[in-house]
């Protein structure tokens, strides 16, 4: 770790005035990504701008036909909250899946949106249900907030508040795990939203998180696992490392798919 | 007083410790002034090294020195050691390259030490580590062991970097078995690459006393007089009088610590040179990753030999052992005499035949770990004999059990140089079945494939060598040292006990079992028993901890001093009862005059020593016994593990679904603690098979250097473990019957998973077989069959 300098702001609008007013300063919430890095020396910022001291960033409300989650919520605190629990039960499981308890202890939404890691799994979730994504500067549409590896639509003194997640009808999570991180290898959220739509998110097979249209095409037309014999998914653009193949990682997700679309099926 | 003696449950009297936070490792010592150590590594595997910026470094702030290889040689320092010569089939011996504190001419890994930042702080030191600026010239590097032949030449003058050319056994005979064969088994497979993972990483502070000129190193070892013996013998940090070595609490070390490393010498040296600043390093995660001594890393070919009956008739094997960059502490025995001479397995074959080649690669060293040597030949026999069951059509159990060691055969001498004292192979066998209902897996299979599941089962019939070892025998093969071990028992006034071995604990619970030893063999309450180790200055000499034999050979020394402290306690119990020795009985802590309830207890003996003034007449006053005991064999510790495991056809994911674990220890001084080491020996034996590798890309980078790409084994990889230690056969090396518990796990785990996967899916996987292996086996078998 390199030295730094230390600020805990009370308000976001304040937060984001400090990362305004310097360029090398650097935001921090649950520092599940950015203490590991600052250890390693991989970042070496003049100030951390600590949000943990800012209020009402860790609700979590019923807003219209979504939830309201605030940037600074906990995965714990996802996992276990009776509103998601009633509303969007498998946002809780997906919630409860990440790392292990000391991360989800402190690891926080607005934190693994923004890092977009290409393996994390929130960002599936923004991106599949396009939540919106409501910031110190405006608002963005999950469906277009992740352009590619680590990186977002957000600018660099642009904060999270909170997203606002609409709701789906039904949805099943798939996380496939890397044996040593246990990150996703391969993650599925298959949802049918509201107004009927079919939507399959992939998470950890590309550089950032995709909606896989072949298998939304294939369950379009008949919602059952069979559907999507035969649907491959290209694995030119996939990602490849000692853990696994493009190809192995092309196969996991229709067979995940598969998985989403038989317990939805049970419910 | 004996509720607590052996046999018991005894909870770990060092836990309360341990669990609350109070254990006091090398990192938490802290001495006035200290300064800190940062190592310069290579991030080349092969670099000739050229001009390194000292001068600019050495004013950075708070910098206190700047050491690389030309200091250290200029200071006249020795270079590291490997203290096991192991021969080659053409008498030469083997080729040993210097193993220098620090890099002079070459790199030779990733992570290989380039120079040694002494500063006032931790990030100073980093700093100024981070700013020195070395000229590398890369070279080509090498580092899978099956290329190391024809890569390109690590140590100057060592051709085809091979390091011996070995071999064991009667080759003729064994030839002349394979001619007589009417099947013959095959197989190539890899034992592959770990790092060791010990929860604390490796740290040393050292400390040159100006005054004194004694030298103090505080390190994570599981041997400090070795380490001793080592850094002043061979590599010249101080005479060995002038040099104290202290491990305290040591947070793990799987073998992994017993080496001595560059680090741990150089901060003490950096200490007088700094004339007396404390220098402390710490490793980080991927330090440990890049620097500790990893384990296995074998490509092997074997025949077994099979006559029409399915008697085994002889076993082949060759077998390249990869080293790495240089010769580690005690890197040549393990793929040799730790290895080669455990291939019989528990199997009467007659005639076995082994050959291996050791060589370097620009990998980090490799040495013994968790069973090391045993944990490569229990796989290589095991799989061969699962393979040789299917080829054959024959159930593994019942074509193991026909070639076992038959019980009435002991002492048994096997033709690779070992003498198994005892065993009861067929009683683990069976009663590893009955528990693990090996009758009823046909049924439990169809259950499975009616949900699409593919379920296997495989057993691993493990044999190992414990309690090293016979120091004539050791030291006819090549060993530098003896490896007998040193025990003292000393009674206070007050009658609470010290007990002072030479062995160190570093998690396998010493002070309680020994403190359990002593309850039994004096009758002397297990809280007034203190166990001290680790520390050079407060035990007698001692070889340390490895090789499962802290208890067969340090555990003897005490008892053999009990039994002196019992021989002089009863002269002088003689004495005060005024009655005769011969007379005089010991039990329960009690010296009885026979036939009569006239007694003094152990504690009044112990007063009477140390104020004798009512005393017998030529008897030394006081009440301390020690005793050095070098052992007349290894012990065999042996059992049956059982696997029954369910693969997943579509991810090739593997759920392992029991694991039953009985082993024959002999006789089992703590069950609690016996347990819980073959709990923690089975989760690396499973990570290994399953999950584990260190791995390295062609251009010799680690790429698995932190917890994000190795894969540790969790808690829930694994079902609740259902092991069983009850069925002993007391070991005959030492009085007290007892074989050694502690890499057991590791041994024998890793053939009952492949076995069981390979019975799931119909082919072998090469460990770690990760679901993306498996998957595609299975997709290959498929395919296979789909052609047929
Ligand atoms: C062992 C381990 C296992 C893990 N496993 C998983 C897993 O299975 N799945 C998964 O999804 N994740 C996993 N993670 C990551 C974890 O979820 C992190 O919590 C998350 O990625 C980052 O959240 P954080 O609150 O810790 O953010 P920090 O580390 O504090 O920050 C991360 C980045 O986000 C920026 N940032 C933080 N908050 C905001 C904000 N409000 N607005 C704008 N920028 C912001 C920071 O500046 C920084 O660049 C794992 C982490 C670890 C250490």
């Amino acid at each position: 770790m390199y030295a730094f300098d230390y600020a805990k702001p009370a308000s976001l609008d304040e937060a984001a005035r400090l990362l305004a007013d310097d360029p090398e300063a650097k935001a921090l919430a649950g520092g599940q990504t950015y203490i590991p890095t600052l250890k390693q020396r991989l970042a070496q910022p003049t100030r951390l701008v600590d949000l943990a001291g800012i209020p009402d960033l860790a609700t979590i409300k019923e807003e219209g036909d979504g939830l309201a989650v605030g940037a600074m919520t906990t995965h714990k605190a996802v996992a276990a909250s009776p509103v998601v629990q009633r509303a969007f039960p498998e946002l809780a499981y997906l919630a409860s899946l990440i790392g292990d308890p000391a991360v989800r202890a402190m690891g926080t939404i607005g934190g693994s949106v923004a890092n977009n890691d290409p393996a994390a799994d929130y960002p599936v979730v923004v991106l599949t249900l396009d939540a919106t994504v409501r910031t110190t500067k405006g608002e963005h549409r999950g469906s277009d907030f992740f352009p590619g590896m680590f990186e977002t639509a957000l600018e660099p003194d642009e904060l999270i508040r909170e997203f606002h997640i609409p709701v789906p009808e039904a949805a099943a999570w798939e996380k496939f795990r890397n044996p040593a991180s246990r990150y996703a290898l391969v993650s599925v959220l298959l949802v049918r939203t509201k107004d009927g739509e079919i939507r399959c998110g992939v998470g950890g097979a590309g550089p950032t998180c995709f909606r896989a249209t072949a298998i939304e095409d294939a369950l379009r037309s008949s919602f059952a696992p069979e559907a999507l014999d035969g649907v491959t998914i290209d694995a030119g653009d996939l990602n490849e490392d000692i853990h696994a193949t493009a190809a192995y990682r092309a196969h996991l997700i229709p067979v995940l798919a598969k998985r989403c679309v038989r317990r939805m099926l049970r419910r | 007083m004996t509720d607590k003696g052996i046999g018991a449950r005894t909870l770990r009297k060092e836990d309360r410790r341990f669990i609350t936070g109070k254990g006091r490792y090398v990192d938490d010592i802290r001495m006035q002034g200290q300064a800190y150590a940062v190592f310069v590594r290579s991030p080349h595997a092969h670099a000739r090294i050229g001009a390194i910026g000292k001068d600019a470094v050495l004013g950075m702030p708070g910098v206190l020195g700047v050491f690389t290889g030309a200091d250290v040689q200029a200071d006249g320092l020795g270079s590291n050691v490997c203290g096991w010569n192991v021969v080659s089939k053409d008498g030469s011996g083997m080729n040993m390259a210097p193993y220098p504190l620090l890099c002079t001419d070459k790199a030779r890994y990733v992570g290989d030490r380039v120079a040694m930042v002494v500063a006032e702080t931790l990030d100073q030191a980093r700093d100024a580590a981070d700013a020195l600026e070395v000229d590398y010239e890369p070279l080509p590097a090498v580092v899978d062991v099956a290329k190391a032949q024809d890569g390109p030449v690590i140590h100057d003058g060592i051709a085809g970097n091979l390091i011996y050319d070995w071999e064991l056994g009667d080759k003729a005979a064994t030839e002349a078995a394979f001619q007589k064969a009417a099947h013959v088994t095959r197989i190539e497979l890899v034992n592959n690459r770990l790092a060791p993972n010990a929860l604390e990483p490796r740290a040393a502070l050292g400390h040159f006393d100006p005054g004194t000129e004694q030298h103090t190193l505080y390190v994570t070892s599981q041997n400090p007089h070795v380490h001793r013996l080592v850094m002043s013998a061979f590599i010249g940090i101080a005479p060995e009088h002038k040099l104290r070595v202290v491990a305290p609490d040591v947070g793990g070390g799987f073998g992994s610590k017993i080496f001595i490393y560059g680090e741990e010498c150089l901060v003490l040296w950096a200490s007088r040179k700094l004339d007396g600043v404390p220098v402390k390093w710490t490793a980080d995660r991927t330090e440990a990753f890049l620097s500790d001594a990893h384990g296995r890393d074998h490509v092997s070919k074997a025949e077994l030999a099979i006559d029409a009956d399915g008697d085994f008739l002889a076993l082949r094997v060759n077998t390249k052992a990869n080293l790495g960059a240089y010769m580690s502490t005690f890197s040549s025995c393990v793929p040799t005499y730790l290895y080669a001479t455990l291939l019989a397995g528990q199997y009467k074959t007659p005639a076995i035949y082994a050959d291996v080649q050791a060589y370097y690669t620009n990998t980090s060293p490799v040495d013994a770990y968790r069973g090391a040597g045993r944990p490569e030949a229990s796989f290589l026999i095991e799989t061969i004999v699962g393979q040789a069951a299917r080829e054959l059509g024959r159930d593994p159990a019942e074509l193991r059990r026909q070639n076992f060691i038959p019980k009435d055969a002991f002492p048994y001498q096997t033709p690779v140089a070992l003498t198994y004292d005892t065993g009861d192979y067929a009683a683990t066998l069976d009663r590893a079945l009955d528990l693990s209902d090996y009758k009823g897996f046909e049924a439990r299979k169809r259950e499975s494939a009616s949900r699409g599941k593919l379920r296997g089962i495989g057993l691993s019939c493990y044999i190992e060598a414990c309690g090293i070892a016979p120091s004539a025998v050791v030291g006819s093969l090549g060993a530098g040292v003896g490896l007998w071990e040193s025990g003292k028992v000393r009674f206070s006034h007050t009658g609470k006990v010290q007990v002072l071995t030479g062995t160190h604990s570093h998690g396998q619970g010493h002070e309680t079992s020994f403190s359990q030893l002593i309850a039994s063999k004096l009758g002397v309450p297990f809280e007034d028993v203190e166990v001290i180790h680790g520390d050079t200055e407060k035990t007698p000499v001692g070889m340390g901890t490895y090789g499962s034999r802290s208890l067969a050979v340090g555990g003897e020394a005490i008892a053999r001093s009990c039994d002196k402290i019992v021989a002089k306690g009863r002269k002088i119990a003689a004495h005060l009862l005024e009655a005769a020795e011969a007379d005089i009985e010991f039990k329960d802590g009690q010296f009885t005059v026979k036939g009569t309830d006239r007694a003094k207890s152990i504690g009044e003996v112990a007063f009477a020593a140390y104020v004798p003034h009512n005393y017998p007449e030529g008897v030394e006053p006081g009440l301390e016994e020690g005793a050095f005991f070098d052992p007349p064999n290894f012990t065999y510790p042996a059992g049956t593990y059982v696997c029954e495991l369910e693969v997943d056809p579509d991810t090739g994911t593997t759920e392992i679904l029991r694991f039953v674990a009985v082993d024959d220890f002999g006789n089992v001084v703590n069950p609690m603690i016996v347990e819980g080491q073959v709990h923690g020996g089975l989760m690396q034996g499973i990570g290994q098979a399953l999950l584990e590798g260190a791995v390295y890309d062609q251009s010799g980078q680690l790429v698995s250097a932190t917890y994000m790409d190795y894969a540790m084994p969790r808690a829930w990889d694994v079902p609740f473990f259902e092991v069983e230690t009850g069925q002993g056969t007391p070991a005959q090396a030492n009085s007290l019957g007892v074989k050694g518990c502690g890499e057991a796990g590791a041994i024998g785990a890793p053939a009952a998973v492949i076995n069981a996967l390979t019975d799931a899916i119909g082919v072998r996987v090469e460990m770690p077989a990760t679901p993306e292996k498996v998957w595609h086996a299975i997709q290959a078998t498929r395919h296979a069959q789909a052609a047929e």
